[in-house]
């Protein structure tokens, strides 16, 4: 059992947990700590939400789900919990807040929620303006409450910039030992490990020597097999570490100017780039996962999973997005288009990992939609999702891409139906000739997200409003809530 | 030794009189609780826990610390919905590390069905394999994974059988799990035959998981004798002590139930948090330890009940207004295998098949189908909710036929003078409140002007349409069940003036122990901060009825109440033969923490902890226990009439929606809600229930879809997978008011109404709403078939359908 050093509400912890241990179980198990409560132990209720912050003078807090964050990954880090808000008697903003608008009805979700709070409160500088809805439905759309229907809890989060605050000097409190966030672990090989390498080499190095050993940048996904599925995972190789795994970088690859992006980038991390440069792209974000998730899984975690109801990819297939694929000896560019192979499987190698990916800058004259559709609008996983890049000259459309998830084995460009809008002029005839070319191009599955007459029909009702949007532009064809 | 402290002035006046007599403390008090203002019934104080939840201070169920060698259990179950089980090798099950014992079926020393109400639910399976999920085994470990992996290594073999999953077809098999029951007034049959007009339709109603945040949880210790006491997250503390008492073979008196708080409950917890604590307290028994049992969210889901689906059918005469003459509804309740509570859930149902308006002659028929999934329970609104479907998708129907707005068609329709008796006989009164608070939230809402703007947009706008909805509740409060209406409170003073109050009701999160706080606070002229609950308790107020069917504060109030009024006719009568003070008793009364007699100059006031610690010195008791027995109410099921609910609550909400049509997802634009809660006992917390009702309400109508595949097994479980409400479904615009002056016309608790499940109903606005948009597509001649949860696929598909039939 590997030990694990950390900030505990200010004050220095020593741990030792095996590998698989999540914060949750640390917290509640290990520690006595049971302010912070099991909902779910997928990632999906918010009722375990912790604060993270990197140790140091001013630490920057990250709501994250404690059921499925490895205990490990606290590693120099400072945790915050709901026991370690009130100072002296004190109760934080959030609480009072909480308390004054009658935020909490049976409790459960309370902690996890003015965990949530908190993090919205450290980040708001003194002169922030007032909060608006999208922060709001950022900071909270991650956190059920099945007893409020949160308008108090929106009420709170709005009352809470009314009271002055600031943690006290504890929770900076930087001894050296606990700033490192780079982990002294021993050498001995032991059959269970959690490897945090800090380098590409290191990393790749640890793939080969370990084959069945498996990689953890968020665990969004990957601690579902322990927590739902009770599968151990006792071999672990932290990525979120790796140096090289972590940057943004404008750069070139085949003739084309873009941005190498980091596999180990989270969402949160990546959101700037996107608003910069893909704002629909960017807006696809506020609907992925929750904030909670965003702050903990990565852009290469979201490829090299090869779900089929993964959201990026179809956005990035669209884009013409390349991998970057490296083993200790070497690395090889790989279109993302050949990177998904079949369901969950993908073109890396046992010894390889998924170290970059490229996005291409996308040129001024073309347009990028992302449509997601889901049972309900926050955090949900897709039912299907379609992403449509083209230009328009001289009325025609040109360069036309088009992707899908949840309409295949794995998310994948709807070939036919391109190719059916290539050199088009923008009519009615030329859609629905799309429209039936996307029905060779997919024949998706029932689920339990799904049937497969409605999938067919949803994707085919977005080519119809790809047209709306090309030939009625004043026209609303979209809800406020989803058009961005 | 004693201790050395001053004595406040309080104290220092009751000992005078000891002067003289022999001395002693004993629990007498040195310091007494000082009144410093008033908060009390009908203020819109805070959560009594409230502090407690935003700190994580607030224990629930498994935070409870207990002895290190506590077991931790994980249940075995069953995979398939339906065959016998042929084989159960446990042997690798009990020799997995840490595992401690292992039991099943033939381990139940006592009772092994634990049916509610009726047999039907064994606790362990012997043979018969009645759903997916169903209880085979059960294995403690010394941590809770080692429990959770052991289970993975048993043996099981099943003969499956085809899984009956269709209750319209298990009912037209007569596969029911209780009879079918019949109301009925007036000679419909004929009045049907003779109508100028019929119409008819019907609508499938989805189910729904409770969602509790906590899920089913319980920690059971060994007494020292051959009881146990089970701490559970529960709603039916007296019936877990039964059924523990039962499946141990032990007495009543031997079983100690207690709950403190529970995270959520919603009917979830009234009868199916028995179980886990009778399978804990087997283990607790065999092993002589503390036992800690609770399932993981996705085992939850499959093995409990939820809300009933239901299959309803309508057939009705109406006259060229659209005003109803008669009708036949027919409703088919999915109870699942077994009958839990599912005959009064289908009662309920059929009780309000009328919502708030006259049926005229009419027949109400209720099925309970029985069929391959978990046994549906209580949840919020208790069949209500279904009840009042269909006739509400019968109001826009109708609307569309008569060619009217559906709002002109729903107040032309209710109850009203000479239609005032629902079909089970019940005569309604506060027609007044009914019309006026629909007529108010009408204009509040401004619902013609944005009717008007509402069809000019729809005009102008291909993709998106939109809709709106104003729908009534009108729901009877009492528990159809007679014997349940009565509630017992335990009251006790200390010498110091505090007030410790307990009663038979649990909290859930309704706020139910705030306001019972307030009432004691109320009647002893005490501050709220003077007045305490701690957990619930069978061996403080025995032999309870469940915290449901919006009950709790009525009948607990009530008994509180009653337990506070004869405590303070006792001091005042102590008060009035105390020679020293020489008071009057005409007049005497308990206000700002004073006991005040007289009036005007000859006023006198004694503080409360003067009173009572005289009082005790005194030897009076300090301590008195309250009853309360809801009166007037009668239902005869051998005919079908009666008067089952002592009252109605009122409410109505009006809904705008918008959606697109082209991919089915929509967005709440603006709720506005006027509700009836008669006096509130606390505006704050009854606001909380509107609200959170509301929106769970709409959860259940829209995103929240449960599947099952072809062979039985729910494939929704996890909240991965099924979608409640989160902080964007919030409504943009949430208008939520109380009606004011309009005092209970029955002799409720300070005139309050129940609040709990009525506001759920309210969401039935929203659906109707989706509906209004849908018809736009048809210039209003149409009505689409819209089954629930009106998810974006079935909203995308409706529209799809009514496109094709307006071509």
């Amino acid at each position: 059992m590997a030990s694990i050093e950390f900030l505990f509400n200010g004050a220095p912890q020593q741990c030792h947990a095996s590998p698989d241990t999540s914060i949750l179980t640390l917290l509640r198990e290990h520690l006595g700590a049971t302010g912070t409560k099991e909902g779910c132990a997928s990632g999906d209720c918010g009722a375990c939400t912790v604060a993270i912050g990197a140790t140091g003078s001013t630490p920057k807090y990250q709501s994250v789900n404690a059921c499925i964050t490895p205990a490990h990954q606290l590693q120099g880090k400072s945790l915050v919990t709901v026991e370690g808000l009130a100072v002296d008697g004190q109760l934080h903003p959030a609480q009072t807040a909480m308390i004054e608008c009658h935020g909490s009805q049976c409790g459960f979700c309370t902690p996890g929620i003015v965990m949530s709070l908190f993090t919205l409160y450290e980040s708001l500088a003194a002169d922030t303006p007032p909060l608006t809805n999208q922060q709001l439905e950022a900071t909270l759309g991650g956190n059920l409450c099945r007893c409020t229907g949160y308008r108090p809890i929106r009420d709170a989060a709005l009352h809470m910039q009314h009271h002055g605050h600031t943690l006290p000097n504890l929770y900076h409190f930087c001894s050296s030992s606990y700033c490192t966030e780079s982990s002294a672990q021993p050498q001995v090989e032991a059959e269970s490990f959690f490897k945090q390498p800090t380098s590409l080499a290191d990393l790749t190095k640890a793939r080969a020597r370990f084959p069945n050993a498996r990689l953890v940048a968020g665990g969004t996904d990957l601690w579902l097999e322990t927590t739902q599925r009770l599968m151990p995972l006792n071999q672990l190789i932290d990525v979120s570490r790796v140096e090289e795994l972590l940057t943004i970088e404008a750069a070139e690859l085949n003739n084309q100017a873009g941005w190498w992006v980091g596999a180990g980038v989270t969402y949160t991390q990546l959101e700037p780039l996107l608003k910069a440069n893909f704002p629909a792209f960017a807006h696809l974000l506020n609907r992925l996962g929750s904030q909670q998730i965003r702050n903990r899984g990565t852009l290469g975690g979201n490829i090299a999973n090869a779900s089929p109801i993964g959201d990026t990819p179809p956005a990035l297939l669209v884009l013409d997005a390349w991998v970057e694929i490296a083993n200790a000896n070497a690395t090889r560019h790989l279109s993302l288009d050949n990177f998904f192979v079949d369901y969950k499987k993908t073109a890396l190698d046992v010894d390889e990992v998924l170290s970059r990916i490229f996005i291409p800058r996308l040129p001024s004259s073309h347009k990028l939609h992302i449509w997601k559709l889901s049972k309900r609008r926050e955090d949900d996983i897709s039912v299907i999702l379609g992403a449509f890049s083209y230009r328009v000259e001289d009325g025609r459309l040109r360069d036309v891409r088009m992707a899908f998830g949840g309409m295949a084995a794995i998310p994948k460009r709807a070939l036919a139906a391109e190719k059916a809008l290539e050199n088009q002029l923008i009519t009615p005839e030329s859609f629905h000739l799309a429209q039936a070319a996307l029905r060779t191009d997919f024949s998706p599955m029932d689920d339990v997200r799904g049937s497969k007459s409605y999938r067919q029909q949803a994707a085919a009702n977005l080519i119809e409003r790809l047209y709306l949007t090309l030939s009625t532009p004043n026209q609303e064809v979209m809800l406020h809530a989803y058009a961005h | 030794m004693r201790t050395l402290t001053r004595l406040d002035t309080d104290s220092r006046r009751a000992r005078r009189e000891l002067d003289g007599h022999i001395q002693g403390d004993g629990p007498l008090a040195r310091h007494t609780v000082k009144s410093t203002g008033q908060r009390h019934a009908g203020h819109a104080s805070f959560h009594e826990s409230a502090a407690k939840h935003v700190t994580g201070k607030a224990a629930y169920i498994d935070d409870l610390k207990t002895p290190p060698d506590t077991l931790h259990v994980a249940l075995g179950l069953s995979p398939v919905a339906h065959g016998l089980l042929t084989r159960l090798e446990l042997d690798a099950v009990k020799q997995a590390p840490g595992v401690i014992d292992v039991i099943t079926f033939h381990d139940v020393p006592g009772h092994t069905d634990i049916g509610p109400v009726f047999p039907g639910d064994p606790l362990f399976v012997e043979n018969d394999i009645s759903y997916a999920g169903q209880c085979l085994f059960a294995v403690a470990a010394t941590t809770l994974q080692a429990a959770r992996r052991a289970v993975k290594l048993a043996v099981i073999a099943i003969d499956e059988q085809p899984a009956s999953l269709d209750p319209v077809a298990a009912a037209q098999r007569k596969e029911l799990v209780r009879p079918t029951h019949v109301q009925e007034r007036g000679d419909w049959q004929q009045a049907l035959q003779q109508a100028s007009q019929v119409i008819e339709n019907e609508l499938f109603i989805g189910g729904q998981e409770h969602f509790y945040l906590e899920g089913q949880a319980c920690v059971v210790l060994p007494t020292e004798d051959e009881g146990v006491i089970v701490h559970t997250s529960n709603q039916h503390p007296s019936e877990t002590q039964k059924l523990v008492a039962e499946v141990l073979g032990i007495p009543f008196h031997a079983v100690t139930v207690e709950v403190r708080r529970m995270g959520g409950g919603f009917g979830g917890k009234e009868t199916q948090a028995s179980p886990w604590a009778c399978i804990a307290a087997i283990i607790t028994r065999r092993t002589g330890k503390a036992t800690r049992l609770r399932l993981p969210r996705s085992e939850d889901m499959r093995a409990t009940g939820k809300r009933h689906p239901f299959h309803s059918h309508y057939r009705l005469a109406i006259d060229a207004n659209g005003v109803i003459e008669a009708g036949d509804i027919t409703l088919i309740g999915d109870c699942g295998y077994s009958p839990d509570l599912s005959d009064a859930i289908v009662d309920r149902a059929m009780f309000h098949a009328d919502n708030a308006y006259s049926l005229g002659k009419a027949r109400v028929t209720g099925y309970r189908a029985k069929t391959h999934t978990a046994s549906n329970t209580a949840f919020r609104g208790f069949g209500g909710p279904q009840g009042m479907m269909i006739i509400e998708a019968a109001m826009d129907d109708i609307a569309r036929k008569i060619g009217v707005d559906p709002l002109v068609i729903r107040k032309r329709n209710f109850y009203r003078n000479g239609y005032d008796i629902t079909h089970y006989g019940q005569h309604v009164d506060q027609l007044k409140l009914l019309h006026g608070l629909v007529e108010k939230l009408e204009m509040d809402s401004e619902y013609w002007a944005r009717r008007q703007s509402i069809g000019e947009f729809n005009m102008a706008s291909p993709v998106i349409k939109k809709g709106l909805a104003l729908t009534p509740v009108k729901f009877g409060i009492s528990f159809t069940a007679q014997h349940l209406n009565q509630a017992g409170a335990l009251l006790h003073v200390y010498t110091d003036g505090s007030v410790m109050i307990n009663h038979g009701g649990t909290e859930m999160g309704q706020g139910l122990h705030t306001k019972i706080c307030q009432v004691v606070a109320r009647e002893l002229g005490l501050d709220l901060e003077q007045v305490r609950i701690t957990a619930t308790r069978t061996d403080k107020v025995p032999n309870t009825s469940p915290t449901a069917a919006s009950s709790g504060a009525d009948l607990n109030g009530m008994a509180a109440r009653n337990a506070a009024h004869k405590l303070r006719e006792r001091l005042f009568d102590f008060a009035a033969s105390h020679s020293a003070w020489g008071l009057d008793r005409e007049e005497m009364r308990l206000e700002n923490g004073m006991l005040v007699a007289g009036l005007g100059e000859s006023e006198r006031r004694i503080p409360w902890g003067e009173l009572v610690q005289t009082a005790y010195l005194n030897r009076i008791s300090l301590s008195e226990k309250g009853f309360y027995a809801t009166p007037l109410i009668h239902y005869n099921r051998a005919t079908g009439q009666g008067r089952p609910f002592y009252y109605y609550a009122f409410g109505a909400a009006v809904a705008e929606v918008s959606v697109d049509t082209l991919s089915g997802e929509y967005q709440v634009d603006r709720v506005d809600i006027l509700h009836d809660v008669g006096n509130s006992l606390n505006p704050a917390i009854d606001i909380g229930q509107v609200e959170g009702g509301f929106i769970q309400g709409m959860g259940w109508l829209t995103t929240e879809e449960l599947k099952w595949n072809d062979k039985g097994v729910l494939v929704s479980d996890s909240p991965a997978t099924y979608k409640i409400p989160t902080f964007g479904d919030l409504p943009a615009t949430f208008n939520v008011a109380l009606l004011e002056g309009h005092p209970n016309s029955m002799a409720s608790l300070y005139r309050s109404k129940a609040v709990g499940e009525p506001p759920f109903m309210l969401s039935i606005s929203v659906w109707s709403a989706l509906r209004d948009a849908l018809s736009s597509l048809t210039q209003y001649q149409l009505s689409p078939r819209l089954d629930t949860p009106a998810t974006s696929e079935r909203v995308l598909l409706a529209a799809q359908a009514l496109r094709e039939k307006a071509l």
